[in-house]
């Protein structure tokens, strides 16, 4: 023991950082703030430092080559020992790292920490995230299967659509003409060197600026921030009632980590790493490409927004986003901090959580996609063949045969993209359906090239059974009016 | 004390370090800049493109779309399969052909012929294009990205090197279509 104290005085007495060291520990915070709420960021760096260290563990393996990758992935994943689960715990690391980045963001803003004197804090919080989802993005394109050739893809297509130097962004973001082996090398250095490098830095701004500004104290309803008065107000917190960080704070962070890491650890265990899946060979195209887990809402936008709006949105959306959160701590930098006593900042809150929660819903089952073998895979039902005539089973051949089952459900098997059809004869009469078939319109292509007069007099044939039993086909009341007033004279 | 307009010698020399530090800061970021732009700068003299055949016209039946592979006529060590590209080739007669790329026109994802409906679908966001890769419906603003092609020796040859992109399509460097189109 006494060697090792030894030992420490030695080296200290060169570098000096020992009692820097313990002054950071040992500085005081408000007792309030040794709270459950405040454990987030310090997960996020256990998290962070885990990514550190899978990271450069999976780079002892991994071939940074578009020829070699995926081969590198599987061997990985199959030949080297536990190599698997290393990866999963990469994997599953990196979507706690974005949740609980999140989270602690969320709670960040809901304390009001973001207001003076800790605008900048804040601020490099908010580049924290978006390296953050920068790795995330990256980190899926290391994983280099057919998932991450179209999701470079999708990135490129959005990208080339910036006015002036958009195809010129794009090249420089493929590293060439297409996805391929620069692109890739491209990818690796940015998760690998320099966004790592970057978010070192950052954090341990970020850090210093929590040190040096003292942690954000426990808002209290009616306890204003003012830039005149908040740091001597401050200072009278601690003294009235400050606690040393270490122990009194320190120990929730220690047991919120380890929870977190041994969470992380147990998803590993329990689910695998994700894929990798198809081999990146752009010349098989039977894929249905879909981004992770965090860029599902992303996804579901892209499918959702009209498409005049889709340019605009996606170029100005984020610019917006950004320039937003990096002024709000200049915008209401004073003020309130309390949660109950904003309830603009709390409904915000609520409706961005509820946007981006209801559209990753959306993305896990993808409605707008059509169903590409819902023709050949999902018959019609026979409760809806009981009774026909051969003309209207004719017709639902024509309706499997056309792929109508691709984008429209019957008994609600088949696409989503349009709508269900089990109950189209109530909805649509015979000419609408004929004109609807053949003309198209809405969401749906024009059939009138690709069907036959007798195709589309089965096809509508059939799509007239489609009712429930009991009910009676839709009909055009005005043509019946008009017949029933042309041939009443003769009564 | 020196007095403010006369220059010590500690620090001319310290102005002369710095500026010589500038200087060859610039010095070297120009190769860099060029080395960083390189696939840009190599890009806008057209090296990417050149013309590559896709199959003898005997493969692609009058009336029918089928799809062929290329190998990317640019091509590094490291490239891998990535290299080898899709197109759909549809024969509209003897002569007459168009040529699609496989990437949506919305955001890149490979589409999908379907003969028996004569439509492409997008399985990402449900984009279609009628037989003539024109527009049917979903979030695509303009059809299908068509190569330019031409017949020689029964060869159906076609202009591609680049990833057509909604910002960049490649129809636009085809010959018989205007510059702008």
């Amino acid at each position: 023991m006494r060697v090792i104290t030894q030992i420490g005085e030695w080296v200290d007495r060169r570098v000096q950082l020992g009692a820097a060291i313990r002054e950071a520990a040992g500085h005081h915070v408000p007792r309030k703030t040794a709270s459950w709420f405040y454990v987030f960021g310090s997960a996020a760096l256990a998290v962070f430092v885990l990514q550190l260290l899978t990271g450069i563990l999976l780079a002892l393996v991994y071939v940074p080559s578009a020829a070699e990758a995926w081969n590198s992935l599987q061997v990985l994943n199959h030949d080297v020992t536990l190599g698997w689960f290393l990866r999963a715990l990469h994997g599953w690391g990196s979507n706690f790292m974005v949740a609980i980045v999140l989270l602690h963001m969320v709670q960040v803003f809901l304390f009001g920490a973001y207001k003076f004197p800790r605008e900048l804090t804040w601020i490099v919080g908010v580049f924290l995230l978006l390296m953050t989802l920068g790795m995330a993005f990256s980190g899926q394109v290391l994983r280099f299967d057919q998932d991450a050739y179209w999701g470079i893809g999708i990135g490129a297509s959005i990208t080339s659509r910036v006015p002036v130097i958009g195809p010129l962004a794009v090249k420089l973001m493929l590293g060439g003409p297409i996805i391929a082996g620069a692109t890739l090398s491209r990818f690796f250095a940015l998760h690998v060197f320099l966004i790592p490098g970057l978010l070192i830095a950052f954090v341990s701004l970020h850090l210093l600026m929590v040190l040096k500004l003292g942690i954000n104290e426990w808002p209290m309803p009616g306890r204003i921030v003012s830039r005149a008065t908040y740091a001597a107000e401050y200072e009278e917190l601690l003294e009235k009632d400050g606690v040393p960080f270490v122990p009194y704070a320190i120990w929730k962070d220690l047991v919120f980590s380890a929870v977190i890491l041994l969470a992380v650890a147990a998803c590993a265990l329990y689910f695998g790493p994700f894929g990798p899946g198809g081999r990146p060979d752009p010349t098989l195209i039977q894929t249905a490409p879909r981004p992770d887990y965090f860029f599902l809402w992303l996804y579901a936008m892209l499918s959702l927004l009209p498409a005049s709006l889709e340019t605009p949105a996606l170029l100005i959306g984020p610019v917006v986003v950004i320039i937003a959160l990096l002024f709000l701590p200049f915008l209401f930098g004073e003020g309130e901090k309390n949660w109950r006593r904003r309830p603009i900042a709390v409904l915000s809150v609520l409706l961005i959580a509820i946007s981006l929660g209801t559209f990753t819903h959306l993305a896990g089952y993808a409605p707008w996609s059509p169903q590409m073998n819902a023709w050949s895979g999902d018959p019609v039902p026979d409760r809806f063949l009981k009774n026909t005539t051969a003309l209207e089973r004719q017709g639902a051949l024509v309706f499997q045969l056309k792929q109508c089952r691709n984008c429209h459900s019957l008994g609600s098997q088949g696409g989503q993209r349009g709508p269900a059809l089990d109950e189209v004869a109530l909805r649509l009469t015979q000419d609408q359906l004929i004109r609807q078939v053949i003309q198209g319109g809405g969401n749906m292509p024009a059939y009138g090239k690709n069907l036959s007069p007798a195709e589309t007099t089965a096809l509508v044939a059939f799509l007239m059974t489609l009712h429930p039993p009991g009910y009676l086909p839709a009909r055009d009341a005005a043509l019946e009016h008009i017949s029933s007033t042309i041939v009443s004279p003769q009564h | 004390m020196p007095d403010e307009n006369t220059i010590s010698r500690r620090g001319l020399l310290m102005k002369l370090g710095v500026f010589f530090n500038g200087l060859v800061a610039i010095g070297l970021a120009v190769p860099i800049v060029r080395y960083l732009f390189s696939a840009v700068t190599r890009g806008r003299a057209n090296s990417y493109l050149s013309w590559v055949p896709i199959g003898p016209i005997s493969e692609f039946p009058e009336g029918e779309t089928r799809l062929a592979t290329f190998r990317n006529p640019f091509v590094m060590p490291a490239d891998g399969q990535t290299v080898n590209t899709a197109c759909w080739v549809r024969r509209i007669s003897a002569q007459q052909f168009q040529v699609f790329a496989v990437n949506c026109a919305h955001l890149g994802c490979p589409v999908r012929w379907f003969p028996q409906s004569g439509l492409f679908l997008c399985p990402c966001h449900g984009g279609a294009y009628y037989r003539d890769g024109s527009r049917a419906s979903g979030p695509p603003e303009r059809g299908l990205f068509e190569y330019p092609y031409k017949v020689e020796n029964g060869l159906i040859t076609i202009l591609a090197g680049e990833l057509p992109t909604p910002g960049d399509p490649i129809a636009s460097l085809g010959e018989e279509r205007p510059p702008c189109a």
